[in-house]
C-alpha cells in the first residue's frame, strides 16, 4: 500500500513545520486513508487530551495579544452602560492615533445611539463628522482612507443597511490585501454599525447579518456581549492589521451595564471566551444571545443539574474552533443559539466542522437554537427569537439523547 | 432615460436626514441639477404651495407623455417634525427655525389663508374640517387598536408563494414548543 512508506516522510515534514504537530502526528494515534489521487486524510482518534491544535499556540489570530485579566487591571473600574463604553473607547481611539477619523450618518451631533457624544467638540470637524447617506459611500472611503496606512473608523446606522455596501467589503475590502500581494492593505478600517434585536425593529431595525459577512474572507467581524468586552475588543478592532466589521448588538446599548476598568485594554481577535466551564453540554453564541443562554443554563443547572459550559464566540470570523472544538471533547454535546435565521446561519458553519473534527467524542446531534427563515417579524418577535426555553429544550434534548 | 420611459421621479426634498442637513449631503445646486447628468428633463418647484405642485407635476406629466422620456421632479420642503419618535431635532435645530416655518411655509396654513382670502371658507368653518378630520383620524386608531392580533401561522406565511418545506418544520416545531410552554407566549 502505497500511503503506508508515505507516512513517516509527511510526519516528518509537519513534525519540522509546527512546532505542536509532534503530539498530533504519533502513528500510533492517528489512523491514515489515502484517496485515489494520493493526498492525505487524516482521521484522529477521539482523545481527550489530544486537542487538535497544529496551527499556533493558541489558535488566536495572528495580531495575537494576550487575554487580558480584566480585573487585575490597575486602576478604578466605572460603571457604564454599552453606549458609553464605546463612546470612550472610540474617545480612546482618537487620542491615541492622529490619523483615525470617525465618520458616517448623524455621527456629528453625537449619534442616534449616542456612541459618538462629545467626540466632534473634543477632535474637531476635521477629524467627527457627518457622512451624506451613502453606505456604499462610507465603506468605499474607509477603503480608502486605511489605504493611505491610517485609521478609518466608519459608521452605519443599521446593520440593516449594510447591504448596498456589500461589494465595497466583498470585492474591496476582503481583497485588498490579496489582490495586491500585500503590497497594500486596508487594515486600519473598521465599520461599526448596530445589529440585532431590540423589541420593536422589525424587518429593518433588527438584523444580524454576521451569516453573510461570514463570506468575506479577508475581513474580520466581531459581536462584543457587553461594555467590558466592547471596550476590549473595540480596541484591538481599530489597532487590527486587518479590516474589521464591528457588531454592536443595539439591544444592549442602554440595558447592559457593566463595571469597565478605566485602564485601557485590548481584547484578542478571534478567540472565544469561556463565560462559565462545565461538563455536560456546551452551549456557545455571541452577541446579546448570550444573556439568553445564560438564563437557560442556569435553569438547567439549577432546575435539572446539568452542567454546561458557556461559550462566546467573540469573533465570527475567523473563529476560535479550538476552544470550542476543545469543550466538545470535554462535552460531547453542542448548541449553537443566534438570532439570524438558522438556514445557512453562523451555526450551520459551526456544526459542519465539529462533526467533522469531533464526530467521534458527540453523543447527541448538534443543536442549532436560531431565528426562523423568515425576514425578522414584528408583532411576532418574541415568538420568534431563540429564547432561554427553546434553548432549555435543547439543552435537555440532547443529554437526553446521550443518556 | 436611455430606454425614454415616461416616467416621473418625485423628490420631496425636506432639508434633512435625521440631524445631516442637505449642505451636507450635497455640494451642488439640490437635486434638480442631476437630471442634466442623466439627460433628462426637471423641475424645482415650491414643495409647500399646493397649486404650485399640482402645477408642477401636470406638466411634468404631458411632458413625459408627448416625449416619452423621464421627468424629475424636486418639491422643496421642510421637515417640521422630528425624524422619529426617537428623535429629539432641537438637539441639532433651533425652535426659532422650526417656528419659522411652521409660521410661513407650512402648506396647510398657507391653503387655509388662501381659501378665507377667497372668501370660500371662514375660519369657523376651517376648524370644523380640522377637528372632523382629527377625530377621523382618533377613531381609526382606536379601531385598530382593539383589532385583535393577527394569527401566529402569519408568521411563515409570504415568505415565497409556496411555503417551503424548511418553514413548515420550523412552524411545527415553534407549536410544539408553545405547547409545552403556554404561559410563556
Amino acid at each position: 500500500m502505497s500511503h503506508v512508506r508515505s507516512i513517516p516522510l509527511l510526519s516528518k515534514t509537519l513534525r519540522s513545520r509546527f512546532h505542536r504537530g509532534a503530539r498530533c502526528w504519533k502513528l500510533g494515534q492517528c489512523r491514515y486513508q489515502s484517496s485515489t489521487s494520493g493526498a492525505f486524510q487524516t482521521r484522529y482518534d477521539d482523545d481527550q487530551d489530544d486537542v487538535v491544535s497544529s496551527f499556533g499556540q493558541n489558535g488566536a489570530f495572528p495580531n495575537s495579544i494576550p487575554e487580558p485579566n480584566l480585573d487585575a487591571l490597575p486602576g478604578p473600574k466605572t460603571s457604564m452602560n454599552l453606549f458609553t463604553a464605546i463612546n470612550k473607547t472610540l474617545d480612546t481611539a482618537l487620542s491615541t492615533d492622529p490619523s483615525a477619523i470617525v465618520f458616517g450618518q448623524d455621527v456629528a451631533f453625537g449619534g442616534v445611539f449616542r456612541c459618538t457624544i462629545g467626540l466632534r467638540e473634543k477632535y474637531g470637524a476635521h477629524r467627527v463628522f457627518n457622512t451624506p447617506l451613502t453606505e456604499v459611500g462610507i465603506a468605499g472611503m474607509a477603503i480608502g482612507y486605511a489605504s493611505t496606512e491610517s485609521t478609518a473608523i466608519g459608521e452605519i446606522q443599521f446593520a440593516d443597511y449594510i447591504f448596498p455596501a456589500f461589494d465595497q467589503i466583498t470585492n474591496e475590502m476582503a481583497k485588498f490585501r490579496y489582490r495586491s500581494g500585500n503590497q497594500w492593505n486596508c487594515g486600519g478600517c473598521v465599520l461599526r454599525m448596530p445589529c440585532g434585536a431590540v423589541g420593536h425593529g422589525g424587518h429593518y431595525h433588527s438584523q444580524s447579518p454576521e451569516g453573510f459577512l461570514a463570506g468575506c474572507h479577508g475581513i474580520v467581524v466581531v459581536m462584543p456581549r457587553g461594555p467590558k468586552s466592547a471596550k476590549g475588543l473595540l480596541l484591538s478592532s481599530v489597532r487590527s492589521k486587518d479590516p474589521v466589521i464591528f457588531l454592536e448588538p443595539k439591544s444592549l446599548y442602554r440595558a447592559a451595564i457593566e463595571d469597565v476598568p478605566d485602564a485601557e485594554y485590548e481584547i484578542p481577535l478571534g478567540k472565544a471566551e469561556i463565560l462559565h466551564e462545565g461538563t455536560d453540554v456546551t452551549v456557545v453564541g455571541w452577541g446579546a444571545q448570550l444573556r439568553t443562554l445564560a438564563k437557560a443554563c442556569h435553569i438547567a443547572q439549577n432546575k435539572y443539574g446539568i452542567s454546561t459550559e458557556l461559550i462566546d464566540l467573540r469573533t465570527i470570523l475567523p473563529w476560535d474552533v479550538q476552544t470550542i472544538e476543545k469543550s466538545v471533547k470535554k462535552t460531547g454535546k453542542l448548541i449553537i443559539s443566534h438570532e439570524a435565521p438558522i438556514t445557512c446561519g453562523f451555526g450551520a458553519e459551526v456544526v459542519a466542522t465539529m462533526q467533522e473534527r469531533c464526530f467521534l467524542s458527540l453523543e447527541a446531534p448538534i443543536k442549532r437554537i436560531c431565528g426562523y427563515d423568515t425576514p425578522f417579524p414584528l408583532v411576532f418577535e418574541k415568538h420568534y427569537l431563540p429564547d432561554e426555553y427553546k434553548n432549555l429544550e435543547a439543552i435537555l434534548d440532547v443529554v437526553e439523547y446521550s443518556k | 432615460a436611455t430606454l425614454k420611459v415616461p416616467m416621473i421621479f418625485f423628490c420631496r426634498n425636506n432639508g434633512y436626514a435625521i440631524s445631516t442637513k442637505t449642505t451636507d449631503q450635497y455640494a451642488s445646486d439640490g437635486i434638480v441639477c442631476r437630471s442634466r447628468g442623466y439627460g433628462m428633463a426637471a423641475i424645482r418647484v415650491d414643495g409647500n404651495d399646493i397649486f404650485a405642485v399640482h402645477s408642477a407635476t401636470k406638466a411634468a406629466r404631458e411632458y413625459a407623455i408627448e416625449h416619452s422620456e423621464p421627468v424629475l421632479i424636486e418639491a422643496i420642503s421642510y421637515r417640521q417634525g422630528h425624524h422619529s419618535t426617537s428623535d429629539d431635532s432641537y438637539q441639532y435645530r433651533s425652535v426659532d427655525e422650526v417656528n419659522n416655518s411652521e409660521n410661513i411655509h407650512d402648506p396647510l396654513r398657507r391653503f387655509e389663508k388662501f381659501l378665507m382670502k377667497q372668501h370660500w371658507m371662514d375660519e369657523n368653518d376651517i376648524s370644523a374640517v380640522s377637528n372632523e378630520e382629527r377625530m377621523s383620524v382618533l377613531k381609526a386608531m382606536e379601531r385598530s387598536e382593539k383589532r385583535p392580533q393577527p394569527k401566529l401561522e402569519t408568521m411563515f406565511q409570504d415568505v415565497y408563494k409556496e411555503m417551503p418545506l424548511n418553514l413548515m418544520i420550523q412552524e411545527e416545531a415553534l407549536q410544539k414548543h408553545m405547547k409545552k410552554y403556554p404561559e410563556k407566549y
